[in-house]
């Protein structure tokens, strides 16, 4: 659960507003210019994506 | 990387990937080495210029682990080709897709839909219309497909610009399952670069892949997992030289009878019995 009213509120809380992240909501891009104006809705899935070892 | 003086004052010979001229023809992954130090030590070693990554999620008990992990990479002064690795579906891959390009900087992806997490075999229906979504969006698209004709021929009518065939599925390590298709990808297709992408796992199956035509490998797990990855990754930089100079250079066709090599002509004649 968070207080986060927008996605951007909600990378702060996380402590990775900062960090080399990429963003999505119920399954869309959201990109990182975008994140203070998405507000964040019961029930919505977030992914906060990173880069990662690959093949 | 250049091991063999070619015979001729030839321009370098440069793979062309989307206007990019890079010099080694080797792509490699940057999974499962047993250390960072190890991975950036066969980096070195591989010679390549391009290496591929992933996005996976951001924990917060390891903040930063990301960043950490993207330093690394960049440091190696190579290329990325980002992926779309463990995406079922060409939304799932589109939305990964435009993640990576933000995170990575690059319009670059390798485009990876996958059928069925036993055999991780393309979706061939969900690369074609993730590809033209993509194509459509800007991005460079390096498809992870089949070695089928005519997915080949929709991808390229899509926007790629470049395929990625598998030898056989990721990880098996098994080489060209299928040298007749490849031949004919090849074949088909003779002005498209053609990267096979996923099941080599000997430098011998990267050299018989460049003696066909193609026109770079695509590498991870057979370096990767090796006793020793960094000299395997020279082994595989060899190969892929070797097979590359082999396929410029013309190789004979086979024939089903012998003919000998040293001159007929001049021998002489000891053996009366045999003479008559």
């Amino acid at each position: 659960m968070t207080e986060a009213g927008s996605l951007e509120e909600l990378c702060r809380e996380l402590g990775i507003s900062e960090a080399k992240i990429a963003t999505a909501r119920n399954g869309d891009f959201v990109p990182a210019k975008a994140r203070a104006a998405v507000a964040l809705a019961e029930g919505d899935a977030i992914e906060v994506l990173s880069p990662r070892q690959g093949g | 990387m250049n091991f063999f003086p070619r015979s001729d004052d030839k321009a370098p010979d440069m793979l062309t990937l989307y206007g990019e001229a890079v010099s080694s023809r080797l792509l490699l992954g940057t999974s499962l080495y047993p250390s960072p130090d190890i991975m950036r030590r066969s980096v070195e070693a591989s010679g390549a210029g391009i290496l591929t990554v992933s996005l996976r999620r951001e924990s917060s008990r390891d903040a930063g682990a990301g960043s950490r992990f993207w330093q690394l990479i960049k440091s190696f002064g190579a290329r990325v080709l980002p992926n779309t690795a463990g995406c079922h579906t060409a939304r799932e891959a589109i939305t990964t897709a435009h993640m990576a390009r933000e995170v990575f900087e690059t319009d670059w992806v390798k485009l990876e839909v996958i059928a069925n997490d036993d055999t991780l075999q393309p979706d061939v229906f969900g690369l074609v219309e993730a590809a033209e979504a993509l194509c459509r969006d800007g991005f460079k698209v390096f498809p992870y497909c089949t070695e089928d004709l005519s997915v080949a021929e929709r991808l390229l009518g899509a926007g790629c610009q470049v395929l990625m065939p598998w030898a056989a599925p990721i990880g098996t390590g098994r080489g060209l399952i299928n040298p007749y298709a490849l031949r004919s990808l090849r074949a088909f297709f003779p002005e498209t670069p053609l990267i096979v992408d996923a099941g080599i796992g000997a430098p011998s199956h990267a050299a018989e892949a460049m003696e066909l035509g193609f026109d770079g490998i695509l590498l991870n797990t057979a370096v990767a997992k090796a006793r020793d990855p960094v000299a395997m990754a020279s082994a595989f930089a060899m190969a892929i030289e070797a097979g590359r100079l082999a396929y410029l250079a013309g190789i004979m066709p086979p024939r089903d009878m012998a003919s000998p090599s040293t001159p007929v002509a001049g021998l002489a004649f000891l053996d009366a019995a045999r003479a008559s």
